[in-house]
């Protein structure tokens, strides 16, 4: 036991002190909320200003657009031809029809495809103005309409926990970030794994360290002390994150609440600037206060902690499972391109995880889901989406029968990968197939 | 000490070890010679239990090898490493904690050993900045640094220059002189002649020849004698009669070297005393088959339709 514990420090520590584990460790919650913001950030931002061009043939709207920093709007009255057009510095031509009124409808001609926010900032501008003279052609006032217009929202109650609203969806969503933070470790560490095994077999010191202990530990060894890697990270990322998080919530509150209780402040003439009307600048504190209050709701409605253990457990048996497998097939191949063959039998069942897990987002209840929870290969992916909606623990059976055969299966593995490991890390120039590894299953140890 | 008691190993329909018996007495240096793949490798992992065998079996002082004996023995394989990217001290301190060392203890004997061999500035190098003697260096300190009763040694010499070489030689000596028992395997007969006690050769997995190195010199004795000697080649000739027959000679500035050979029971003092009145006396010197020849016969005499020319190196 002694002789683990040394394997598993040195595999710990070697990795845990190169300077790329600290990059990594600071880097990753950066990088995670970097990547999103940036995303969003780039979704948002256009190819400097976009010059539109609009084909006012209904008379209605000239004039009458609201121009953005990025956006600006020029009128023509009659239709430009396809090469005018071409030959104009406009990026696209919004062409408005005379029955616009009726029919709904506008057409855009473009050079480059506007963006996503191009097009909703065009399509609401115009059905401002085009809701304004509706309601002055049926005689409505503008006060009327706002009153009458409906925004519905949706409360969800599960009839089980009286009185709480629930939130599946995001609950599920939250399930989902938990599968592809399993499917990401799995994958990363396991490849660690293999590597090192890699590395030990091509530069023989494997050979050396047989003597002192038997492959299996020297296979277990590896195996933790990469988890404890892994593990090390996590928990690294979960206080950064929490950090960094609880930092952001507290600004967010400062903001939200400054501006919903302080309308005449600084801010608010700032925001006020930009949005039409007090009332906006309002609802919009409205909406971010009331998503803290759907992520209070939610923190408050989750068994937590058993979450972050079935998290745990499932990340390990998920590890545990794949990463013998990894380690087996870094035993039985000379290099890095002979992993190719072995690598597709591994990888599969972890995409067809990830895909399940994506349907088990929107119907956690359907029967491929099911049955992919309790498959030991996918279901540390899967189950996570119906843990955290709260799906398994209204079946216990379905998550124990779950978490049963998964530990069943990463000890089957192990003793698999065992059997190939020890006989893998000292065969040399052979290009290995299935049916010799088959073979290596039954040497006489 | 260990004996290897009619070892059988396959690897599925090739045999690598066929009956292996051999005895390896305590405190001397046991030479496991044959060429490559004759299943030395594969009879030491069997010794080493990385494999088991698919018969016979292995006992050291009398009873079945176990693991901790394993653990207990040093063994140098002949495919060796170390960890490129790991500090040299640091690596030795953990090959020799997985040896069951202590650790404080380990590393006192370490900079001792690090003394001893002028490598005192290597404990904060990794090993991928040592060239590939130094490298091999390291690794024999870390193989006998637990100083164990037994010790294998698979290709010792590779990969070292000359001198180094030599530094392992005597290093080898040093130990068997304080009571080590070594195995030492080799392909590279003539390396090891001067220093192996007892020997087994191996060819195609079996053992085709085994004992100590002076019984079988004496075996294999040729009884032929270089004998120096100031005279006349013809005189000596003559005076050799019956005991003796002159396989060849050569005269330098008068002195004479010939070559003799004892025919059938005459003894080396019949020689010099039909001689001595012809010829002033030299030198006498037996002449005697390197191992390399030793085995070449040895496996012609077990296999003649074979004869040697497939088994050089």
């Amino acid at each position: 036991m002694g002789k683990i514990k040394l394997i598993i420090w040195r595999e710990f520590i070697t990795r845990a002190r190169k300077p790329s584990f600290l990059i990594m460790t600071i880097l990753g919650p950066l990088l995670l909320v970097g990547g999103m913001v940036l995303v969003t950030f780039l979704g948002m931002q256009e190819g400097g200003i976009q010059n539109i061009v609009v084909v006012d043939k209904a008379h209605l709207l000239t004039n009458k657009l609201q121009e953005s920093n990025d956006i600006k709007f020029f009128y023509e009255p009659d239709e430009l031809s396809d090469s005018a057009f071409k030959a104009s510095p406009y990026s696209a031509m919004v062409e408005v029809n005379p029955l616009v009124l009726e029919n709904n409808t506008i057409q855009i001609f473009y050079k480059d495809l506007p963006s996503m926010t191009v097009q909703n900032y065009i399509s609401r501008e115009i059905e401002k103005v085009l809701e304004t003279e509706k309601l002055r052609v049926n005689n409505v006032d503008p006060a009327t309409y706002r009153r009458i217009k409906t925004a519905l929202k949706i409360q969800l109650f599960d009839i089980e926990k009286q009185g709480k609203q629930s939130y599946d969806q995001i609950k599920a969503f939250l399930g989902f970030g938990f599968g592809y933070l399993i499917f990401f470790f799995i994958f990363m560490y396991g490849a660690q794994v293999m590597r090192g095994v890699m590395e030990e077999k091509q530069n023989r010191v494997v050979e050396v360290l047989i003597s002192s202990v038997k492959p299996f530990q020297l296979m277990m060894g590896k195996i933790v002390g990469v988890a404890m890697v892994g593990l090390t990270q996590f928990l690294l990322w979960v206080v950064l994150t929490l950090v960094l998080g609880t930092v952001g919530m507290g600004f967010a509150k400062s903001a939200i609440s400054g501006a919903a209780m302080q309308p005449t402040t600084q801010m608010t003439t700032q925001l006020q600037a930009q949005m039409d009307d007090q009332g906006t600048v309002q609802s919009d504190a409205g909406e971010a206060a009331e998503m803290l209050g759907v992520a209070k709701a939610i923190w408050d409605d989750l068994p937590v902690t058993a979450i972050l253990l079935l998290f745990v457990f499932y990340f390990l048996g998920g590890y545990l499972l794949y990463s013998s497998l990894f380690a087996a097939t870094g035993a039985a191949v000379d290099s890095e391109t002979d992993t190719q063959q072995f690598m597709l039998p591994i990888t599969i069942p972890m995409i067809i995880a990830i895909v399940i897990a994506q349907t088990a987002v929107y119907n956690p209840d359907g029967p491929a889901v099911f049955w992919f929870s309790i498959i030991p290969f996918t279901s540390p992916v899967v189950m996570m989406v119906r843990i955290a909606t709260g799906n398994a623990f209204a079946h216990p059976a379905e998550l124990a029968l779950s978490m049963a055969l998964l530990i069943a299966t990463f000890l089957f593995t192990t003793w698999l990968a065992g059997r190939i490991y020890r006989t893998g890390i000292l065969m040399y120039g052979k290009k290995v197939t299935w049916k010799e590894l088959g073979k290596w299953l039954f040497y006489k140890g | 000490m260990l004996s290897v008691e009619n070892v059988v190993k396959r690897f599925g329909d090739h045999v690598a070890l066929d009956g292996v018996s051999m005895d390896v007495p305590k405190g001397k240096i046991f030479g496991l010679l044959g060429p490559n793949g004759a299943g030395k490798t594969t009879l030491i992992r069997i010794i080493t239990r990385i494999t088991g065998p698919d018969s016979g079996r292995v006992l050291l002082n009398g009873k079945p090898m176990t693991d901790a004996d394993v653990m207990a023995m040093g063994y140098l394989p002949e495919e060796r490493g170390l960890y490129k990217k790991m500090k040299v001290g640091e690596q030795a301190l953990y090959l020799a904690q997985l040896k069951g060392m202590d650790k404080q203890e380990a590393a006192k004997r370490l900079k001792e050993w690090f003394e001893r061999w002028e490598m005192g500035n290597w404990w904060n190098k990794k090993v991928e900045e040592l060239s590939k003697g130094m490298a091999q260096k390291v690794q024999f300190v870390t193989t006998v640094l637990h100083q164990p009763e037994f010790l294998i040694l698979d290709e010792p010499f590779s990969g070292f220059d000359p001198i180094n070489a030599e530094l392992i030689r005597t290093e080898i000596l040093r130990l068997a002189a304080t009571g080590t028992t070594i195995m030492l395997s080799t392909h590279n007969m003539g390396s090891v002649e001067e220093l192996c006690d007892h020997i087994a050769l191996i060819d195609r997995n079996h053992v085709v020849l085994s004992g100590s190195v002076k019984q079988i010199r004496q075996q294999y004795s040729t009884n032929t004698y270089r004998v120096e000697f100031k005279g006349q080649a013809v005189a000596f000739a003559n005076a050799l009669a019956y005991h003796g027959e002159l396989l060849d000679h050569q005269d330098e500035e008068g002195i004479c070297t010939a070559r003799v050979k004892l025919l059938h029971g005459a003894t080396l003092n019949n020689v010099l005393a039909a001689t001595l009145p012809v010829a002033q006396m030299i030198g006498l010197r037996e002449e005697v088959p390197g191992m390399h020849e030793i085995f070449i016969r040895a496996v012609s005499e077990k296999n003649p339709d074979l004869v040697a020319a497939g088994t050089t190196e």
